[in-house]
């Protein structure tokens, strides 16, 4: 039950680094006008930041791309997409991703 | 404007948009965020950390990929300097989250847009943003109430995962590691049926997931995701202009 120096030192540190980060814009750009194209630009982040996230789970694997003919997740993702799709639930998209990926990992 | 504002807080939509609806839209996510906070937890422990320290790190740092870095690079004595540069490098992401839900805050005041910043998730900010569609602005109320319930989800997970930690070897044979790129999944899902940009979208989305797999393998995780972000945005941007 004890918290030691050098470890507190990196929770506060990473708490900081994390926090600026997160609240910088939010503080700043609901201030000022955004133009017209960077209204656009925004709107695109959404979709580009989560399909980025979704890649890198799905494809990488320690820095390298996990071989393809051996990718269970990726695998996986495919009921998870359609039954996002379908359902537009967010509960079972994520309970039938981790039913599949545990299905697919006892069979192989 | 301002008179239009007031009622639309005060009229129809105050039943839709209150903390407690905020509580309800956060229901969705709670699986990911248990399995993935009590993974948090486990993991911590396993690294030698106290339940504490994790306790504190959860508090403080909320945020899934920052703590699975920490645990890793505490377990293998990595310095403060560099943890906390690793750290700021893999968040940094969360400027453009916060960037893109700036134009929905701009009713609020500094300080209240700096408490939904400080809560801010890849989670939240997806669920807020399938909101989002034929709407001007978010209710803070709402942004609250999910922002809080997912909070104190995280913080409950990883005490649980600290504490039962010692016992648990193996949290992938339940496939809870599954739960993060599902709920990424859905999330992506729903904001893509939310609005009627369904072709630019598909090519923003698939210029994102070749950007970060070529971008990770020259650099690092990290860097793809932000390199991706910023270039499959500029070319959604790009392609909408010429249609």
């Amino acid at each position: 039950m004890e918290v030691r120096w050098s470890i507190l030192l990196i929770i506060i540190g990473a708490s900081i680094v994390t926090l600026i980060p997160r609240v910088l814009p939010l503080v700043v750009l609901s201030r000022i006008q955004i133009p017209e194209w960077g209204m656009r630009w925004l709107n695109y982040v959404p979709v580009a930041v989560m399909a980025a996230l979704v890649g890198q789970e799905l494809l990488m694997k320690n820095g390298e791309m996990s071989p393809l003919q051996s990718n269970l997740e990726l695998l996986a993702a495919l009921p998870t997409f359609i039954v996002a799709k379908l359902t537009r639930s967010l509960l079972g998209t994520v309970v039938v991703g981790i039913i599949s990926i545990m299905v697919l990992r006892f069979i192989f | 404007m301002q008179e239009n504002l007031q009622i639309k807080q005060h009229g129809v939509e105050v039943r839709e948009e209150s903390f407690l609806q905020g509580v309800k839209d956060c229901i969705p996510t709670l699986l990911g965020y248990l399995s993935i906070g009590f993974a948090a937890g486990v993991l911590g422990k396993t690294s030698g950390l106290s339940v504490t320290e994790i306790t504190l790190m959860s508090l403080l740092v909320y945020a899934g990929s920052a703590q699975f870095i920490i645990a890793g690079m505490v377990a293998a004595n990595g310095s403060a300097s560099a943890i906390i540069f690793t750290i700021f490098f893999v968040n940094l992401r969360h400027l453009l989250l916060s960037a893109a839900l700036s134009p929905y805050f701009r009713h609020l005041s500094p300080l209240k847009n700096m408490l939904i910043g400080s809560l801010l998730t890849d989670e939240t900010f997806g669920v807020a943003m399938a909101q989002t569609a034929n709407k001007t602005y978010i209710s803070d109320r709402w942004m609250h109430g999910l922002n809080i319930t997912a909070y104190l989800n995280w913080v409950i997970a990883n005490i649980a995962g600290a504490f039962l930690g010692q016992w648990i070897t193996d949290p992938q044979k339940f496939g809870l590691d599954f739960a993060l790129p599902a709920m990424f999944i859905g999330l992506l899902v729903l904001m893509m049926v939310s609005r009627a940009k369904v072709a630019v979208d598909i090519v923003v989305a698939v210029s994102a997931v070749v950007i970060v797999v070529g971008v990770s393998l020259l650099t690092s995780g990290s860097v793809g995701v932000i390199v991706a972000t910023i270039i499959a945005a500029t070319i959604g941007m790009v392609v909408e202009k010429w249609k």
